[in-house]
């Protein structure tokens, strides 16, 4: 186990890692990485390394879970065990099990289930390598899988997390400012439509902080959003050219 | 969804863009809060909450346990949520389902990140041996908002917790005569509003809660700060609609603080 850092943030506002307040790390974002899924996508934000995987429409089983008037859509976030640096038991944990929940929640708001009444969408999603913020960017890859695959919506599905780290608002905490800082504001937003798909947080912030936060991580998730388009015409555009 | 409510869905929609509700109270109003206390005696504390027709019960039982390795000497607070099959015809038996873990761990958030309790007085032998509370929350009616019923009855146990005293003596701890309550220091209030046709409408009842959009909960402590936010359901919410529900949420939190004397 690492030693706790006293400060966060040095005397000239810089972070552990060298960021400015408002910096994302560095991101790498790849569309259409493996070929027996309809869709997929890969990212690494700083030490992050998360896969995302969508299998579908296709017949739901067992048949009585199908919905007849849209389809289901259903979510796995899982760690691999070597994900995290002591081993992580590879069966789900409570955690897990809430963060699935809330990666479904913030990527159908984008999707026309009514497009594909009694059938099912499965969207998996695997943390190999974690560094904080895994749930901003299982959502931003499972959104590009979903679109990969073709899945008609409304827009692509951008998060970004923020927080408080030694009284100061910043963008994108990594592990170590998740587990030591004051707060950790995650958000999913729909930059297209102007809307929040995920919002959790927990830590102490004034009201004011709690705005300046969620603003700045808006802020995040519109740069994200650029990059993800650029990922998605990287494969498809190029494909256009090949064809000219 | 029931076809009652399918049925009720405009009605209801309607009505609370004239801001009106079907149950007559106001958009921002709360249902009734009615708390117990002390009702299982062999529980170290409890609590039941009605809340209009929801109903939670919390116990909470205390063991001596280890740590968490980065938190030696801090005793261990653990939420633990069971969906009873008798409080609604959607719930059924087995093990917890996504929805009573979302539950119990907003709840959990709440009272973990405002420290509510007093963990570091709760050590018995640094990085060994601590105090772990279990709050157990038992809902035995649903008629919607569980997270703010479970939260304000897991308050009310942690509240009402009585533990033995002790001394500690080779390690070991020695029960003492008489007893003390459980530091508590803070008294976070889960307030949550439902997103129905693009209005918010707090503490949402169980007709509300099924047609709903989405579902954002602000936990507030006793200075006004949030501890905990969670948005829920498969909709969207905009970024003004949080500001205002921040808002509201502190102003409704001072309210039921108030009005029980936290």
């Amino acid at each position: 186990m690492s030693q706790k850092p006293e400060k966060l943030i040095d005397k000239k506002g810089l972070r552990l890692d060298g960021r400015k307040p408002d910096e994302l790390r560095p991101i790498k974002i790849e569309v259409g990485v493996l070929s027996n899924a309809d869709g997929s996508a890969y990212i690494e934000l700083g030490k992050n390394k998360i896969l995302a995987a969508v299998y579908g429409p296709k017949e739901v089983h067992p048949k009585h879970m199908s919905l007849p008037d849209r389809m289901v859509l259903r979510c796995r976030y899982h760690m691999a065990p070597f994900s995290v640096q002591e081993r992580k038991s590879p069966a789900p944990s409570r955690r897990e099990v809430e963060l699935s929940k809330v990666l479904r929640e913030a990527v159908e708001p984008a999707i026309f289930t009514e497009y594909y009444p009694r059938t099912a969408i499965d969207v998996f999603v695997e943390v190999l390598q974690a560094d904080g913020s895994t749930r901003c960017v299982s959502i931003t890859a499972a959104s590009l899988a979903l679109a990969d695959a073709g899945i008609p919506m409304r827009d692509l599905v951008a998060a970004c997390s923020a927080g408080k780290v030694d009284n100061t608002i910043v963008l994108d905490l990594m592990d170590i400012e998740d587990k030591v800082g004051c707060a950790d504001v995650p958000v999913a937003f729909m930059p297209n439509l102007g809307v929040i798909t995920l919002l959790q947080m927990d830590g102490l912030l004034t009201s004011e902080e709690f705005e300046k936060t969620v603003d700045l991580a808006i802020e995040g998730c519109r740069k994200i959003y650029a990059l993800q388009k650029e990922a998605l015409g990287a494969k498809y555009m190029s494909v256009k050219e090949v064809e000219e | 969804m029931s076809i009652v409510v399918r049925v009720k869905q405009k009605q209801i929609a309607e009505l609370i863009a004239k801001g009106k509700r079907l149950d007559g109270r106001g958009l921002n109003d709360y249902r009734e809060i009615k708390i117990e206390q002390g009702i299982i005696e062999k529980a170290e504390g409890s609590a039941r909450v009605l809340l209009g027709k929801t109903e939670v019960m919390v116990g909470v039982k205390i063991e001596t346990g280890e740590p968490f390795p980065d938190t030696p000497n801090e005793g261990v607070l653990t939420v633990n949520a069971e969906l009873v099959p008798l409080a609604s015809p959607t719930f059924e038996p087995g093990p917890p389902d996504e929805n009573s873990i979302e539950l119990a761990r907003v709840v959990d958030r709440g009272i973990r990140e405002s420290k509510a309790v007093e963990l570091e007085k709760l050590c018995i032998q640094p990085g060994k041996k601590v105090f772990v509370i279990f709050v157990d929350v038992y809902v035995l009616n649903h008629d919607g908002n569980l997270i703010d019923a479970s939260s304000l009855a897991a308050l009310a146990a942690l509240l009402n917790t009585k533990m033995y005293n002790y001394e500690v003596e080779g390690g070991e701890v020695k029960i003492k005569p008489g007893f003390s309550s459980l530091p508590v220091r803070k008294h976070p209030i889960a307030v949550t509003f439902a997103k129905i046709n693009d209005k918010l409408v707090v503490d949402p009842w169980l007709e509300e809660e099924q047609i709903m959009d989405a579902r954002i909960t602000i936990t507030v402590e006793d200075e006004g700060r949030i501890c905990a936010v969670q948005k829920g359901g498969s909709g969207y919410i905009t970024p003004k609609q949080v500001m205002e529900a921040a808002q509201i949420a502190k102003e409704k939190a001072d309210d039921i603080r108030r009005k029980l004397g936290w």
